[in-house]
């Protein structure tokens, strides 16, 4: 499926090409991804499905420029970013990906609208914009009537909401959702993909979801495995 | 919205203990800056008034006032010296007044100066008999319009109005003639009596341009070493006790500006690690070290604003409630910027050692373990 973005580029949402990432454990090196090689197209919702310790986190730090990869080339909505320090990949983040945790981590004394504005305070600060954008996702996640409640007077489910709605603020190339139904029971977590295969197919933006629920892989375009760090399409 | 800002307005309980805390070292921080000064003021306030810019001892007083004798030969020497514009002489008694109303037992320890030059807020010399008192001397129960008997032959000494800031070696002093000096000296001091024509102590005014400390030099050659001459804070400086009082107080006011520093470097120490989780998260989310090492810094800037501000108001009111002569207490403004100054410095510093765990705080860890 080969989608454009707003501005015409049809270049891929993701594009890891030979990525590779190790670790020194105790004098001895560690692979935790082993020349990974992975492309997203804009739009496409790919599930990553693998047990802990296969190098799905890695894989996903990576993608979202958290992490560094050792080798290999990575390159997000068109922008080279393996070779970005610290300070690139924070205005990088800040500006094409989005997160969903696992353990959702709002901010616990803002209420959701503010937790959706956090995005723009660490990152451009439009303002006016940023407002009537918080308030149309809000809106579009159905947590209008909520916006001025805090995430301890939220349910689990509203409060992943508003942790997608966090993650769409920037209008990102690429958003990473690392179990995000984990902490849900089953009917919620169900209404929860339901909601983010919605909001990415309407926006044409790319995700990744790291699981190890297989259930969950019927909401996705494709999945791929993932095992002891090496991707099995 | 600034977060940091949020979190102190929706949580202020979170920093309720901080804030007494370093309340209560503001509040000590300004309490003791105003005994330093009162006691300072209390040693020193009759020589700082002084409107001269040297102050001329006998070279063998080792700087004490009634140690000192200056004969008129040196005075006149004194006056012929370059850049010496005009000279007065200076001298004092210590002793016990019996005020109407007390009782006989109660005296009010004074010093009676007879003077030719007038201290800043100090009319011209009285008529003999006649002094101004320091304003301190009110908490003996002094009165203007009364007579006090001056030392063990009860010299009468009326008060004839009060003057402020002129206390000499924590006394309450008398301005006096010299007349009225050499008078009680004669009457009570027999072995202090001083010549006809002596003096203690001169102070010289110099012209316009000159330099006091080199004018001093000058002054102590004319004359051969019979004098040792100082400028007048150098004077101040020398008075003895100032410097003692000056090193123990501004010790212990390190001491409390140090846990102050600890204090806050403890506390946003605590409350960093407590926000791991939460800065991974805001880090993840493209917030840099330095944005969120400035929150923290804001909180402690405004967590000690408001607790310098606190104890700024509750020394202001001890000050206000302290009667005068009571305590050497004395709150200036200055005092109270400087040690609210050295509050936000100590909040600044404190708030630094929080930096290195923001900074190694990994992004990474808001999406798990890395590996």
């Amino acid at each position: 499926m080969i989608t454009t973005d707003s501005t015409g580029d049809s270049s891929p949402a993701l594009q890891l090409d030979g990525v590779r990432k190790t670790y020194e454990v105790g004098g001895e090196e560690v692979i935790a991804l082993d020349h990974a090689s992975l492309t997203l197209d804009r739009g496409e919702i790919v599930t990553l499905l693998g047990p802990s310790g296969s190098g799905k986190t890695t894989l996903c730090s990576i993608a979202g420029g958290l992490l560094s990869a050792t080798e290999g080339k990575v390159v997000v909505g068109g922008e080279d970013i393996s070779t970005y320090g610290s300070k690139q990949l924070s205005r990088f983040r800040q500006e094409t990906v989005g997160f969903v945790f696992q353990a959702v981590n709002l901010v616990p004394f803002l209420t959701a609208r503010e937790n959706l504005l956090v995005v723009d305070e660490m990152g451009r600060r439009t303002g006016r914009a940023a407002r009537d954008r918080a308030d149309q996702l809000l809106e579009e996640l159905g947590l209008a009537d909520r916006a001025k409640n805090l995430p301890g007077q939220l349910s689990g489910g509203q409060r992943q909401r508003v942790a997608i709605g966090r993650a769409l603020m920037n209008e990102p190339d690429l958003v990473l959702f690392d179990e995000p139904t984990s902490a849900l029971d089953t009917e919620i977590g169900a209404q929860v993909m339901v909601l983010i295969q919605s909001e990415m197919n309407r926006r044409g933006t790319a995700a990744i979801i790291v699981t190890h629920d297989e259930r969950i892989t019927h909401y996705a375009d494709r999945t791929v495995h993932i095992t002891d760090g090496l991707l099995e399409a | 919205m600034n977060i940091a800002v949020t979190e102190l307005r929706r949580r202020p309980s979170r920093f309720v203990t901080t804030t007494v805390i370093l309340t209560l070292l503001a509040t000590l921080l300004m309490l003791l800056g105003g005994l330093l000064d009162g006691l300072i003021a209390g040693s020193t306030g009759a020589i700082n008034a002084q409107r001269a810019d040297v102050f001329v001892y006998g070279a063998t007083a080792e700087r004490s006032i009634p140690r000192s004798r200056i004969a008129p030969e040196n005075r006149t020497t004194i006056e012929g010296v370059d850049g010496v514009e005009e000279v007065g002489g200076i001298g004092v008694v210590q002793l016990g007044a019996r005020v109407p109303g007390n009782a006989a037992r109660d005296l009010a320890p004074v010093a009676l100066f007879g003077y030719q030059l007038s201290p800043e807020g100090v009319p011209a010399p009285p008529e003999a008999g006649t002094a101004y008192a320091d304003r301190t001397l009110e908490a003996n129960g002094v009165a203007v319009g009364e007579t006090l008997q001056v030392g063990p032959a009860r010299t009468q000494v009326k008060v004839v109005g009060w003057v402020d800031g002129l206390a000499y070696a924590g006394q309450g002093t008398l301005w006096a003639s010299t007349d009225t000096w050499r008078t009680a000296t004669a009457a009570n001091r027999p072995d202090a009596v001083v010549g006809a024509e002596d003096f203690q102590a001169l102070l010289v005014r110099a012209g316009s341009g000159v330099d006091a400390t080199e004018l001093a030099r000058r002054i102590d050659r004319s004359t051969d070493g019979a004098t040792d001459s100082l400028a007048l804070a150098a004077a101040v400086e020398a008075i003895p006790g100032v410097t003692e009082q000056r090193s123990t107080f501004n010790q212990i006011i390190g001491v409390t500006i140090v846990i102050a520093v600890v204090v806050v470097a403890l506390f946003f120490a605590l409350l960093t690690v407590e926000r791991t989780a939460l800065y991974g998260v805001l880090k993840a989310i493209g917030a840099t070290s330095g944005r969120l090492f400035r929150g923290v810094l804001l909180q402690a800037v405004v967590v000690t604003a408001i607790a310098a501000t606190v104890g700024a108001v509750i020394a202001v009111g001890l000050d206000l409630l302290i009667p005068p002569g009571s305590i050497p207490f004395t709150l200036e403004p200055a005092r109270v910027v400087s040690s609210v100054a050295f509050l936000l410095v100590a909040a600044v510093i404190g708030c630094a050692f929080s930096l290195r765990r923001v900074l190694r705080i990994d992004p990474a860890s808001a999406i798990g373990s890395s590996t």
